[in-house]
């Protein structure tokens, strides 16, 4: 995402440009690293056509102008096409994230009709997906033949694979895959360890190795293809000594809600302590963001601890991920420990001298099974 | 594909692309996957009246009437380019 984020005066927030619907958590998948929440047993119903409808515009009066509709798999939501029509009516520019799966032509000829700018063809992989992507015909022609949909109606062919350290040593093949499937854009985006993935963390995160054979596996491909193939690596941060700036800021740009209604200033907010969550089955939109405690609570530089607070990075970085933060510190009001700066920050690179470690020689799991992945040809 | 710039050029907003007022930013912006650019309002004055039907000398000599200005040429050529580069425009022959 690439929205600037505008220079509001302090106090008065801007717009929530970017709005996600995370329309169900429903997915035909079951990925070791999906973000979704790992309890889902509290999860309210999902919201109905009429009341994510009432999102759309809500949010769009406010000023929200990119939408991205994602879950779970949104294709298992029959009123996708409505939602769709109606945001495009109401001025949004819409985005869709979908594994391909359940995407015939039929659907997707529904859905350019109905007004869908983009979609990102997404390779949540299982393992198990992905080891099928790489050695089976069969999952390979079904992904296939959706890019060749993709392509036919005229989107760009974005791919995406999420990279962990069970497939990072397969980007060659990946990538191979990727080309053949015609894919212009194509992001290797590597874990974010929140959910499924950082109960599953140990066994995901990639080596300092590995990272650096997937980064020159990567400039090979650059250099052959050029910009008939974009390729964006994504590293894990967990390798950086400087945070990201998390959605540009809590409460700044960014809009999430999720299939239950609750509006969730980044994806993983859930795990947030002391956030009580407000619900668009409660509130509008406009009193959600601008009024709600949750979405508050982040904005400006009121709840920075040192060294955040008299850092002169922090209006740039924000002080980093909450969420990361939180799960490594135990306080969501501590800097990043990704940051150099963090007194915490021995406890990343101690999880990355663990991944180093317990990764060396190790054999890629996911193809232990299965016959070698074959070079691509 | 930016050798063909003339002034008979008819460029267009580019495939993928979409323009915009909008009211709560009080600008014109350039939407696009997953982004957006707020645009100036020169930027936006050049961009609106890229519609893949005007050549580009038209255009120009419409920016100078509405802004009752001379010389414009130069400058949209080169807004033009840019906008070439980053795909927010595409040239219809
Ligand atoms: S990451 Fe996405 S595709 Fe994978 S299980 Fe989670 S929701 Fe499904
Ligand atoms: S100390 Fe805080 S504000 Fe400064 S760079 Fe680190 S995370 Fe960012």
């Amino acid at each position: 995402m690439s929205i600037a984020a505008h220079g509001a005066p302090p106090g008065r927030p801007g717009p929530p440009l970017w709005l996600l619907l995370e329309l169900t958590y429903r997915c035909p998948l079951h990925c070791v690293f999906c973000y979704n929440p790992t309890d889902m047993s509290h999860l309210g119903r999902e919201l109905d056509t009429g009341e994510w409808l009432r999102v759309l515009r809500e949010a769009r009066a406010l000023g929200a102008v990119q939408l991205g509709l994602s879950g779970g798999e949104p294709l298992v939501r029959d009123d996708l096409t409505a939602i769709v029509a109606e945001a495009h009516r109401l001025g949004f520019y819409t985005n869709l994230t979908t594994s391909g799966i359940g995407l015939t032509e039929e659907r997707l000829a529904a859905l350019k009709e109905a007004g869908l700018d983009h979609i990102q063809l997404s390779f949540q992989d299982s393992t198990r997906a992905m080891n099928d992507f790489l050695s089976s015909t069969r999952t390979f022609d079904v992904k296939s033949r959706v890019a060749a949909l993709i392509r036919k109606y005229r989107y760009p062919m974005v791919l995406n694979v999420v990279i962990h350290r069970l497939n990072i040593d397969h980007v060659e093949e990946i990538l191979a895959m990727a080309e053949r499937l015609g894919a212009e854009y194509v992001e290797l985006a590597n874990t974010q360890y929140y959910g499924w993935a950082w109960l599953n963390r140990a066994r995901l995160l990639p080596s300092r190795e590995q990272l650096r054979r997937a980064e020159e596996s990567t400039r090979r491909f650059r250099e052959r293809l050029g910009s008939r193939m974009r390729i964006f690596f994504v590293v894990p941060d967990y390798f950086e000594t400087r945070p990201k700036p998390c959605m540009k800021g809590l409460g700044r740009i960014f809009l999430a809600i999720s299939p239950d209604g609750v509006a969730l200033p980044c994806h993983a907010a859930r795990m947030l302590p002391g956030l009580s969550l407000p619900s668009v089955r409660e509130a509008s939109i406009g009193s959600i963001w601008y009024d709600s405690p949750a979405f508050n609570y982040y904005r400006g530089e009121e709840w920075m601890k040192e060294p955040c607070r008299s850092c002169p990075q922090r209006s740039q970085d924000f002080g980093g991920c909450r969420c990361q933060a939180f799960l490594l510190t135990g306080d969501a009001a501590n800097a990043d420990p990704v940051c150099a700066l963090s007194p915490h920050h021995h406890l990343v690179t101690r999880i990355v001298e663990q991944a180093a470690s317990e990764a060396d020689g190790e054999h890629p799991l996911i193809f232990r099974d299965h016959r070698a992945p074959r070079a691509a040809g | 594909m930016m050798e063909g710039l003339s002034e008979t050029s008819r460029p267009a907003i580019g495939h993928g692309f979409r323009l915009q007022w909008e009211s709560v930013q009080d600008a014109h912006v350039l939407l696009y996957p997953e982004g957006m650019v707020k645009l100036n309002p020169s930027a936006a004055a050049i961009l609106t009246r890229c519609d893949g039907l005007r050549m580009l000398a038209d255009i120009i000599s419409d920016l100078e009437r509405t802004y009752s200005a001379e010389g414009l040429g130069e400058d949209v050529l080169a807004f033009v380019r840019l906008a070439l580069e980053r795909n927010w425009l595409e040239l219809r022959q």
